[in-house]
């Protein structure tokens, strides 16, 4: 289970952030409670609602669909505030193909 | 496909019937673990460190299975079947790595148990490229081809593999523990910055010994190793590395990860570690653990030269672009008429240690044809075909043209050791890949690389130093700053026989601005350079004081 999750309360809305257990790929889940492949699809949740969020995505690691829960504050789009979590979000910003 | 068979001198490690027994034994049993994961009848908190045991990490984006390519050699059939693998279960294409592994970083998890089948198929496995166990030992890419050469390491670097496979003494080592071994007075390996370096060498008599230095790493605490030992017998090689782990395995503070290595007790105990470790040595069952002359003979046979023809030295063709990958790519072989070509896979502006399928067919066709199908990794992320008739380079040089392999960069500024960085480690505060092909577009002009002459620029994407920054002549350190990456710049390392660790120059660079600082490094080094001075040789002559002043001071 994640510790960063818990780390600090949240001072900005939040969606949350994983693995996704069968094939490693990253997964973002927000208000609507289903985990998706784009984060463009998951609505934030408030800050004083990190709390709740935070729980129900742990659930799906509970139930081992995901791996490494972690919440991820962001801005409009929603758009992950730090560099390392906008990179999970557009994955490597070098070619990730055989040329 | 069948298991491999070996012709008479097959130049590597070689498994027999219950080797191969073990690893189909060992596949089954990780594929029962991985449908146990998958079903939910294991959490990941039970599943991680069974995963581990097999290579396989979670990373940013994915799952990475990491595989052993023992002390970096490989044949024909198994890059073949590399590049099979990554065509199939990944994304096209693996990268080299420092250790002489290779990595596969979009492996999905159900897939594991196939891809290592695969890799059973040809010898090979994920087996300690992970945890705190004894990792694969690294060796001179030049082995059994250099002119220089006075021990042949493979032969020795094989039998660490058969003592340190499995070894249940030192499975749950307080930390990970990597061997470097060279069998060269000049250093290939940067065996002093190695848990344990090894230089193999011969006394007055011929004999064989062992030079052993211990408590070398990079990481977070840089140190260059301790010399224990000037002078270990052949036959007691084993007995004496066994004391030295005994000695780590008894006392390495398994408390606290950042000091647990060995270097961390090496410096602490400084004198007294080399006493503990004679100590062990000389109350261990000797016989017991005495190389028996017949063992290594044996296995040294596996090593031996290849059918090489009868042929003189010749001159390379004129051709002008040929005569500039030769000057870059070629070097000296002990047998006349032979060549080892390195093969960058470091084109300018690509992912430095990156291969395609295709490439890695490509190579492996090309070694088959002009090398007795051997292939080397190197730790500065290349590959090496050891041994070319030097009637065939040019040939050679087409094929590897025609695959994307022929850029005439080794040893220069654009041959860039760097780590996978916060493009794929789940460990890093930033990226090490883009300023990487950022700086080699920057001096991407063949003959300004050639004015510059040997630089050694390394880039690690965290403190853990994957990529060496600490022991280049410009390494780059990126860290993050409030949720942004950064670079610093450190001077002055050296990873061969005057090895160093790079000083820190100053405060660190934006991503925007650490390939200018870098160039302002070089225009600085060649400004005062004086004739035949290396970028280090400089630094080393002059001090920081006018490198910091051309990056610090106001305009």
């Amino acid at each position: 289970m994640s510790t960063k999750a818990k780390a600090r309360p949240a001072t900005a809305p939040v969606v949350f952030t994983a693995n996704r257990l069968r094939d490693g790929r990253v997964v973002w889940f927000g208000a609507e409670g289903i985990w998706q492949d784009r984060i463009a699809a998951v609505t934030p949740f408030a800050p004083e609602a990190a709390e709740t969020g935070l729980a129900e995505a742990q659930q799906a690691e509970r139930q081992q669909q995901v791996v490494g829960v972690y919440a991820v504050e962001v801005g409009p789009g929603p758009t992950p505030l730090k560099f390392r979590e906008r990179l999970r979000v557009s994955g490597p910003s070098v070619a990730a193909e055989a040329a | 496909m069948n298991a491999l068979t070996y012709p008479p001198h097959a130049r590597t490690y070689r498994y027999d019937e219950i080797d191969r027994e073990f690893l189909q034994e060992r596949i089954a049993e990780f594929r029962g673990q991985v449908e146990r994961r998958l079903k939910g009848e294991l959490t990941e908190d039970e599943f991680k460190p069974l995963r581990l045991m097999n290579g396989l990490y979670l990373q940013l984006h994915a799952y990475m299975l990491r595989i052993a390519i023992p002390y970096g050699l490989l044949n024909s059939a198994q890059l073949r079947q590399l590049g099979r693998i990554a065509r199939r279960w990944d994304r096209g294409f693996g990268h080299f790595t420092t250790r002489q592994n290779i990595q596969f970083n979009w492996t999905r998890l159900e897939d594991v148990p196939a891809m290592l089948e695969a890799l059973a198929e040809v010898d090979m496995h994920a087996i300690q490229t992970s945890g705190n166990c004894i990792r694969n030992t690294t060796t001179d890419e030049y082995a059994g081809a250099s002119p220089d050469e006075v021990v042949d390491p493979r032969v020795y670097a094989e039998i660490l593999r058969q003592w340190s496979t499995l070894h249940p003494e030192f499975t749950w080592l307080p930390r990970k523990f990597k061997i470097a071994i060279t069998g060269s007075p000049h250093d290939r390996v940067a065996a002093q910055v190695h848990d344990v370096g090894v230089l193999a060498k011969r006394n007055a008599r011929g004999e064989v010994g062992f030079e052993v230095y211990a408590g070398g790493g990079l990481g977070r605490t840089p140190i260059i190793a301790r010399k224990l030992r000037d002078w270990v017998p052949e036959a007691e090689f084993l007995a004496y590395m066994e004391a030295v782990l005994r000695v780590y395995n008894a006392l390495g503070q398994r408390d606290n990860i950042y000091k647990a290595r060995i270097k961390i007790l090496v410096r602490d105990l400084g004198a007294e570690f080399t006493q503990m470790v004679e100590r062990e040595y000389e109350r261990m069952p000797r016989d017991k653990y005495r190389l028996d002359p017949e063992i290594v003979a044996a296995i040294g046979a596996h090593f031996a030269p290849p059918p090489f023809a009868a042929l003189q030295d010749q001159p390379l063709p004129e051709d002008r672009e040929f005569r500039a990958w030769a000057a870059a790519s070629i070097r000296a072989h002990k047998q006349p008429g032979y060549a080892s070509v390195t093969i960058s896979l470091k084109p300018i502006g690509g992912i430095p240690g990156d291969a395609s399928a295709d490439q890695m067919e490509a190579v492996a066709d090309l070694a088959e044809r002009h090398s007795f199908g051997e292939i080397r990794v190197t730790h500065v992320q290349n590959l090496v075909l050891p041994h070319v008739r030097q009637e065939d380079l040019f040939t050679l040089w087409q094929g590897l043209r025609a695959a994307g392999l022929a850029t005439p960069n080794i040893g220069l500024i654009s041959d860039i050791i760097a780590c996978p960085g916060m493009d794929y480690c789940a460990l890093a505060t930033a990226r090490s890949i883009p300023i990487a092909q950022q700086i080699s577009e920057r001096f991407a002009d063949l003959d300004r690389q050639h004015a510059i002459g040997e630089c050694f620029i390394n880039i690690s994407g965290c403190i853990n130093a994957c990529g060496h920054h600490h022991v280049a002549h410009i390494g780059i350190l990126g860290v993050d700053k409030r949720g942004e990456e950064v670079y610093q710049i450190t001077l002055g390392g050296s990873a061969t026989n005057d090895a160093s660790i790079g000083e820190l120059i100053g405060p660190a660079f934006s991503y925007d601005t650490i390939v200018d600082a870098v160039e302002t490094l070089i225009a600085t080094y060649v400004a005062h350079r004086t004739a035949g001075e290396r970028f280090i040789d400089t630094y080393r002559r002059l001090g920081a004081a006018p490198f910091k002043e051309a990056l610090y001071a106001p305009a």
